[in-house]
């Protein structure tokens, strides 16, 4: 399996604090990899920067590289919404626009210029049916999307990013706010994407890494400690610091 | 921290020992029975098994709940899901201990070569169940490893015994049931040390993640 992300001794300041040390990871393509560790260790820093999220907070300074297929992202050359539109992201709370679900799913497309009636519904369609959402939302596309309860609203989320066709998916805590049937559905359909898409997750869920990731990488203090396959770093972790972690022994 | 969680785990710990203990205790009654032809003996042994079933009972409900409220990983799930294994090999050890207790009556007029062969199987047996409990309980790898080893030793008293009863069945054919028991009671002490094995090789993977070394 090659790596689409490859990231080498990147470190990430906010002003004078230092939030991601040296980190070096190589993520897998069409698999799920998990992010998990506590809270301000860096995991959702390390996130945002994979699609260039930090550019728009004051005061970030990042070195290193942080390669997407191959090409480092913080290049001048770069063009940042077509990264973007490659990594897409979904974010803790389900953010629908509010405005219908089928221009919800078309707003991408639209943005990148398609503007064909027929296209644009074949993607809506595929998109909705893709993010496991169609079936309950075909016959009110017209409706406005805040009317949706939260989980519909983070699949509407997750068909939106779908939509213009991303390589890399990042979701930050997708389910936090969910409840366990709409958490279920999310992480049946994550999954399923992984056959498509590349998939990186924050969680602070542990059992959700263990059922779901293929690869698990615990952050600590601005430090990537561990990163491995799942099961292993589940059942025998090589670092101290993830073992006491994973096992609750600090926190 | 976790501090129910701890106090759980120490509970199953307490309820392992109490099982490991259990188990050497009905092993060495049927070794007096058999060193002290003392009928007598052997009265309290099904009551003794029947508690060894018992407690691996409550450890399956105990090890099933902490996997159903705990969710554990890491050194938590490799130490309850060694648990669980652990204590089939312990309850295996309490019917062959019992097995053996059912024979005992009948090898009254055993051969003397066979006898003493028998007695240092036996306690070679146990030492294993005995070092294998105490290497749970301290979570000594170094020591479950002696016991893997010692398996050897036990293997080899049942080859001699098995030659034994070769050579006197071709001598005395008449009393081949008696042999024949003898023969089943090493095999008996023979599965009792495997079992101990695998308690050993349980203790080895709850440490270190790694279950039977190549």
């Amino acid at each position: 399996m090659s790596d689409i992300v490859t990231v080498e001794n990147m470190c990430l300041w906010y002003g004078e604090h230092q939030a991601l040390k040296n980190i070096t990871i190589k993520i897998p393509q069409k698999s799920i990899t998990a992010f998990i560790g506590p809270s301000g260790c860096g995991k959702s820093t390390f996130l945002k920067s994979l699609n260039r999220m930090n550019d728009l907070i004051q005061g970030v300074k990042i070195t290193g590289d942080v390669k997407y297929n191959g090409k480092n992202i913080y290049d001048p050359s770069v063009d940042v919404n077509e990264l973007r539109r490659e990594i897409g992201m979904v974010f803790q709370k389900p953010n629908p626009f509010p405005m219908s679900i089928y221009d919800n799913i078309a707003y991408g497309p639209r943005t990148h210029g398609i503007r064909n009636k027929a296209k644009l519904d074949e993607i809506v369609e595929q998109s909705l049916k893709d993010a496991a959402i169609w079936e309950e939302v075909k016959d009110r596309l017209k409706k406005n999307a805040l009317g949706l309860s939260g989980g519909q609203q983070q699949r509407i989320c997750i068909a939106r990013a779908l939509a213009v066709k991303p390589k890399v998916l990042l979701m930050d805590e997708p389910t936090s706010a969910l409840d366990p049937i709409s958490t279920s559905k999310i992480e049946e359909l994550t999954v399923k994407l992984k056959e498509e898409y590349t998939i990186i997750i924050v969680t602070h869920n542990m059992q959700q890494a263990v059922r779901i990731s293929d690869q698990t990488a615990f952050f600590l203090l601005g430090e990537l400690v561990e990163y491995g396959n799942t099961e292993t770093l589940f059942s025998t972790p090589k670092d101290q610091r993830t073992e006491d972690y994973i096992t609750g022994r600090f926190g | 921290m976790r501090s129910r969680f701890d106090e759980q785990l120490a509970v199953l710990n307490r309820e392992m020992i109490e099982m490991g203990a259990l188990c050497e205790e009905i092993i060495l009654k049927v070794l007096k029975a058999l060193t002290e032809e003392d009928s007598q003996l052997l009265k309290g042994i099904p009551s003794l098994g029947a508690e060894i079933d018992r407690k691996e009972r409550t450890i399956e409900t105990l090890c099933l709940k902490l996997l159903l409220q705990q969710q554990p990983v890491a050194r938590d799930l490799r130490q309850i899901s060694a648990g669980l294994k652990m204590i089939t090999d312990m309850e295996r050890i309490g019917d062959q201990a019992e097995d053996i207790a059912e024979i005992i009556p009948f090898i009254e007029n055993r051969p003397e070569a066979a006898d003493a062969l028998l007695h240092d199987m036996a306690k070679a047996a146990i030492h294993m169940v005995t070092e294998s409990v105490d290497a749970f309980v301290d979570q000594n790898v170094e020591l479950a490893r002696k016991v893997i080893k010692e398996d050897d030793v036990v293997d080899h008293y049942f080859t001699l015994i098995k030659q034994t009863v070769i050579r006197e069945i071709a001598k005395a054919p008449g009393d081949g049931e008696c042999s024949v028991d003898l023969l089943m009671i090493a095999k008996y002490l023979e599965r009792i040390g495997d079992h101990a094995t695998n308690i050993a090789e349980w203790v080895v993977f709850s440490v270190t993640g790694i279950h039977k070394e190549a």
